[in-house]
């Protein structure tokens, strides 16, 4: 089936290691490919240490990779020179960070906080232009404009994580990488800021790469998702397959300890171990479509077993 | 009322802060039991109490804490009434804690072994030598793999999932009656969350700890408890055995919580959020204080407190809707299909199964 979608980021072979060449280098992203459409969700997920937070900050250049490539809209991320040029990359792609007490200055007030993209892009015509810009972004995420002369500290987490992302939409963006944006909130705000980050991408259109180890929120955000361990990713597919039919046995460990609050369901729990050592061999491995759209990171004797397992969950006929 | 099967009895618990904006309620008359050999879950958002109510238990309330009212019954003596030293003796030895952050919880520049060893040295008055030797005992039972090894390590070298380890380690090491978990496994992975709660599950058997859980991970909460009391806004609102909260639900916060998770079947479509934040306990509401971001709030809601209404033996529900007066309500459909599936337990559970029973 091929996809008339319009890809909106492409990632190729990208390689990010810190400390080359010395004792202690690290690969925390070793060869990850994978593109994302325009308008859609691509949930990454994967313990602490898989690279995936790595992965995010590296797309929206805040490290030079150490290898492959980086397309947004087709261009190279790691070529734009100009200072021009990155100024409107980084209008076009914005983060939204996973702790809203960190990631918010608490000595400006949130006017200022909102406002600073609109400022260094030159955004507003005028003071007034300004003022009303932020307090149409307020209201947007659901705050209202009497918060404006408000600083950080006076709000909760759940509110702090709305003016975060009022502060990334600001620039009208088209692409939001969002690391952890739910992480540090509780369970009952989880879902408000969940519900906002769905209603905003139908509204303005956007594209976002969600980042997070919570699967049961991840497979319900995201019309695709990759999931990562040791730097690579292992398998990517549609969400709802990933999780139901998850093909690569580390995604079926993942997926066996999340807990479900059901207590039936949880007292009759298997849990799905993992042996690395699978991972470990020196067999070269690549991406492999088992079955469409659902790619597992594969050597060439595996995917006989791969498009086995596919035909016996039916999502492919022999 | 006294139940020898109770190893801590709470009643009519209140708890007040003092800050500059003026006094926080933070515990308002909260009661429940804790009995032997039982995990019992406090779920409920920060700021419910639920971390006061359990600090309160090892007194090791903040300087600007002051109990107001109530009573805390460990062995026939109020907890509240000790002093700092006599705590000292209780701590550790009888009711430990574990706290969220493996990361903070241990002291990085000592050797591991010897921050195991040291509960025993004080508590049991154990010699040095004598005490190394159970803390590698320990370590064995709790799985950090070649504890002789790693016994003299620094809490640096191990990941968050060995750390947190260590810290159980470290409060289970004078096998403690109770043993109280407070977000131990949140800033973990779920594989390693998954090991952990194994491993506790696996101690508690062992040794007969009575444990109280406190998480806001509702998931957790079906796997590791027998009884759960859910807390909002400094009160309990519901509590009951596990079942009984998950698929009987009463209090609207529960349905709302239970509601607001997507599972791994949730489908398309917004998640229903429960609107709104959590009062301001400088000035609590009157009545049910969940009542202005419940979709069933009443017009008593906003005036009286509601009582605890008895669903069962076992478990008990503070609100209205309870009320023979109160009008029929429909839950969300996911509460509804919970309840359904209770149903169906119930159904089944009144007599042990027979075996070979043939169904016509």
């Amino acid at each position: 089936m091929p996809d008339e979608r319009k890809k909106i980021l492409e990632v190729h072979h990208l390689k990010q290691y810190f400390n080359v060449g010395k004792r202690d280098e690290v690969r925390a992203v070793d060869d990850v490919s994978f593109d994302i459409y325009e308008g859609e969700t691509f949930g990454l997920v994967g313990e602490s240490g898989s690279g995936k937070t790595t992965a995010g900050r590296a797309i929206i250049h805040l490290y030079e990779p150490t290898d492959g490539e980086i397309l947004f809209n087709g261009r190279d991320v790691s070529k734009l020179h100009t200072k021009a040029e990155m100024h409107e990359f980084r209008r076009e792609m914005q983060m939204i960070f996973q702790d809203p007490y960190a990631s918010l200055n608490p000595r400006m007030k949130v006017k200022d906080i909102v406002a600073e993209g609109i400022d260094i892009h030159g955004l507003a015509k005028d003071d007034a232009d300004r003022t009303k810009q932020v307090e149409d972004l307020l209201e947007i995420v659901g705050l209202n404009k009497d918060h404006s002369s408000r600083y950080p500290h006076e709000f909760s987490g759940g509110q702090r994580q709305r003016i975060g992302i009022a502060r990334a939409l600001a620039v009208e963006p088209k692409f939001i990488i969002a690391d952890e944006p739910i992480s540090a909130l509780d369970v009952s705000i989880q879902a408000q800021v969940v519900n906002l980050m769905k209603e905003l991408q139908v509204k303005q259109n956007l594209t976002y790469l969600f980042i997070a180890h919570d699967l049961s929120m991840v497979k319900y955000i995201s019309d695709r998702i990759g999931v990562m361990h040791y730097g690579k990713i292992l398998e990517i597919g549609p969400a709802d397959e990933v999780y139901s039919h998850p093909l690569h046995a580390y995604t079926k460990s993942l997926i066996s300890a999340v807990p479900v609050p059901d207590p039936e369901f949880e007292r009759a729990r298997k849990q799905v171990a993992y042996d690395e050592s699978l991972e470990k061999d020196d067999k070269k491995r690549r991406m492999v479509e088992i079955a469409p759209g659902h790619f597992v990171r594969a050597a060439e004797d595996e995917v006989a077993m791969y498009t086995q397992r596919a035909v016996d969950a039916g999502l492919i006929t022999d | 009322m006294k139940n020898p099967e109770n190893v801590i009895e709470v009643r009519n618990l209140e708890i007040n802060f003092h800050t500059y904006a003026g006094e926080v309620k933070a515990i308002r008359d909260v009661s429940f039991d804790l009995r032997k050999g039982e995990t019992l879950a406090i779920v409920g958002e920060s700021g419910s109490g639920k971390s006061v109510t359990t600090r309160s238990l090892m007194g090791l309330l903040a300087p600007n804490a002051e109990i107001k009212k109530g009573s805390i019954m460990f062995h026939g003596e109020d907890i509240i009434k000790k002093s700092e030293k006599d705590m000292q003796h209780i701590r550790g030895k009888d009711i430990a804690m574990i706290f969220q952050d493996p990361m903070t919880s241990l002291d990085p520049t000592m050797r591991i072994g010897m921050q195991i060893a040291e509960p025993l040295m004080k508590h049991k008055g154990l010699k040095k030598k004598e005490a190394i030797a159970q803390a590698l005992e320990m370590l064995k039972l709790v799985g950090i793999t070649n504890p002789e090894g790693r016994i003299n390590d620094y809490p640096y070298q191990f990941s968050g999932g060995m750390r947190q380890r260590i810290v159980i380690a470290i409060a289970l090491v004078c096998y403690p009656e109770v043993l109280i978990a407070d977000e131990p496994t949140t800033a973990l992975d779920v594989t390693i969350q998954a090991q952990i709660l194994d491993l506790m599950k696996d101690l508690q058997n062992r040794i007969d700890t009575s444990i109280i859980f406190i998480t806001h991970d509702l998931g957790v909460v079906a796997g590791m408890a027998d009884r759960v009391a859910v807390m909002y806004a400094g009160k309990i609102v519901e509590y009951g055995t596990v079942d009984e909260i998950f698929f009987n639900p009463q209090h609207p916060y529960t349905w709302g919580l239970l509601n607001s998770m997507p599972t791994l079947d949730t489908e398309d479509g917004s998640l229903s959020a429960i609107p709104g934040t959590p009062p301001d306990l400088l000035e609590p509401p009157v009545g049910d204080a969940f009542a202005a971001r419940s979709d069933y709030a009443m017009k008593i809601d906003t005036e009286q407190e509601p009582p605890f209404f008895k669903v069962s033996d076992t478990h008990y529900a503070a609100t209205w809707l309870l009320h023979p007066d109160a009008p029929k309500v429909t839950p969300p459909a996911e509460i509804v299909r919970r309840q359904q599936k209770f149903a169906e337990m119930e159904m089944q559970r009144p007599e042990p199964p027979i075996k070979n029973a043939t169904k016509e």
